[in-house]
């Protein structure tokens, strides 16, 4: 595993009686697209505060690419690119004036701005619209510049805030893709809040689930699915019967065996052998006509994680 | 010092050029207010500096900052746009500073611009021979530095409280509320000065006196709100 460029140790920030982070450790390697994942109000907002040094933690440390994020955090902020809740586009401004802004901002010379604006603008597709006041833009428009804004400056860190809100499927493919390139081809790091699921397992080597301010689950969609479920296996047949779950349920790689709509549902312990599950199936007397493997998805692994967490 | 010409660039794009023509309304508005308006109504009064157009000379910014610096911080909350500024690289110093300099900057500015156009409008209407300038001439000067040292006052002031307000409505009337209190505490220490001490200072003195004590209180705020503008202080919850 590659080294950590974000690492928390038992991080704690209340508002008043509520607490919005607490105990957060956790390890980000560098390179990837990470997942934040919680339901509203879970912490996820605050932690980026909190890594980027916009609020101080009560208690616990953070350091982000090596700075902590009490005394260094203008270095945090001078190396790491940020899309947080609401754009941030100053609307009053021309889309070019926002970027130029924060070019300026950035210490980048006036023809780095210049081309890196008009190379991302282009890319956008916004080029012939640089002019135009960013209030007068849908709320998709202004998210795009919002996501060029943060990229503007080539920061080796992203802290992205649900980036796909407001954009349309094709908008929001783009980004997926140019995310998936950042971290792939140039080694940007992208810490992704998101409440998107599908978006989150697409994305992210990565994913890390909070909720009430308390890390509950991290770690590749893959090693979730198995700590929390395995592998499910749908089977259409019949003939399934109490016997049939019972003969299952005996085996060490049958996590759960139930029936549901006609179909054998299996969640496995991770092996990926049925073959003599299959055989058992049938020696019990039930026919089988078709085999449907595949993972729980994050969607399902989130709900479970939510309830097992929400008695 | 290349982070606060940024922000003032950006203040200067963002509050009072942005490029359209409604851009100009609030020159325009201030321009023909203090510029015109007034001036034909006083007359050579106007520019004999009475006691009446001093007084409005000196009041009109005052209230003009209040309606721009109330914007500047609790506008930038209220519009999301300091979230992401604040994760920005830049200092909490820069962004402090140009706020408070631009606002000073174009009311300071706009006032001496006004007098010049007022100067020029009772002279013209007037038809006065040979031309005259503000007099006496140490007033006008005294007016002039006074005015830049109460709109740095309300500048100072507004930032302090537009810091605790999440809405720019509450920053105004909670502006508006220290204007009043402010006020009254003036007269009230004027009312406690003894009359042996005021009897004995000299008009000169006296605006002096004045002048310093507002020097005072400018860098008591100034600071105050340096102090008080800090990262972890301005998302409020």
């Amino acid at each position: 595993m590659s080294e950590s460029i974000i690492h928390t140790e038992h991080l704690c920030r209340s508002f008043g009686s509520i607490k919005a982070v607490d105990g957060l450790s956790m390890d980000v390697p560098s390179g990837i697209i990470f997942g934040f994942l919680g339901p509203n109000g879970a912490g996820k907002t605050t932690t980026i505060h909190l890594l980027l040094g916009l609020l101080e933690p009560d208690h616990g440390t953070a350091r982000v690419m090596g700075f902590d994020t009490r005394s260094q955090a203008a270095e945090i902020r001078n190396r790491s690119g940020a899309l947080l809740e609401f754009s941030g586009l100053y609307e009053r401004m021309s889309a070019e004036d926002n970027l130029e802004l924060y070019g300026r901002i950035y210490c980048m010379p006036g023809s780095e701005r210049k081309a890196r604006g008009r190379e991302l603008l282009t890319h956008l597709d916004l080029w012939d619209r640089r002019k135009e006041k960013v209030g007068s833009w849908s709320r998709g428009m202004k998210q795009k510049i919002a996501i060029a804004r943060a990229l503007l400056h080539h920061p080796p860190l992203l802290f992205l805030d649900e980036p796909t809100a407001g954009l349309d499927p094709v908008a929001a493919a783009a980004l997926h893709a140019d995310l998936t390139g950042l971290a792939a081809n140039e080694g940007v790091t992208v810490f992704l809040n998101t409440h998107n699921l599908a978006e989150a397992e697409k994305l992210c080597g990565q994913v890390g689930v909070i909720r009430n301010g308390k890390l509950i689950a991290m770690g590749s969609p893959d090693e979730l699915r198995l700590k929390n479920g395995g592998h499910k296996v749908a089977i259409l047949g019949n003939g399934f019967n109490k016997q049939t779950l019972t003969l299952l349920r005996a085996r060490p790689e049958v996590k759960q065996a139930e029936i549901q709509n006609g179909h054998l549902i299996l969640a496995l312990n991770g092996g990926d052998k049925i073959g003599p599950l299959v055989t058992l199936i049938v020696q019990s007397g039930a026919e089988i006509e078709d085999i449907a493997r595949g993972g729980e998805s994050l969607e399902d692994l989130f709900l479970t994680l939510m309830q097992e967490e929400n008695p | 010092m290349k982070d606060l010409w940024t922000m003032i660039w950006k203040e200067w794009k963002d509050f009072l050029w942005s490029g359209g023509r409604s851009d100009l309304l609030r020159p325009l508005l201030n321009l023909t207010v203090l510029g015109i308006i007034l001036p034909l109504s006083f007359g050579q009064d106007w520019i004999h500096l009475a006691a009446a157009p001093v007084l409005i000379v000196l009041f009109t910014p005052f209230m003009f900052v209040i309606l721009i610096i109330s914007d500047a911080i609790a506008g930038e909350r209220e519009r999301h746009t300091l979230e992401t500024l604040l994760a920005s690289r830049i200092s909490d110093r820069a962004i402090l500073l140009s706020k408070v300099l631009v606002t000073v900057g174009y009311n300071w500015g706009m006032t001496f611009l006004c007098l010049l156009l007022g100067d020029v409008v009772v002279n013209w209407s007037q038809r006065l021979e040979p031309w005259e300038f503000y007099q006496p001439i140490r007033l006008f000067t005294v007016v002039l530095v006074f005015c830049f040292l109460t709109t740095l006052l309300a500048a100072s002031g507004g930032v302090l409280i537009s810091l605790k307000s999440i809405t720019v409505r509450q920053a105004s009337q909670t502006m508006l509320l220290g204007l009043i209190l402010f006020g009254l505490a003036i007269a009230t220490v004027v009312k406690l000065l003894p009359p042996e001490l005021t009897a004995s200072l000299t008009t000169p003195q006296m605006v002096l006196v004045i002048l310093l004590v507002m020097v005072v209180l400018d860098a008591i705020l100034l600071v105050a709100s340096l102090f008080s503008f800090q990262r972890s202080r301005l998302l409020l919850r």
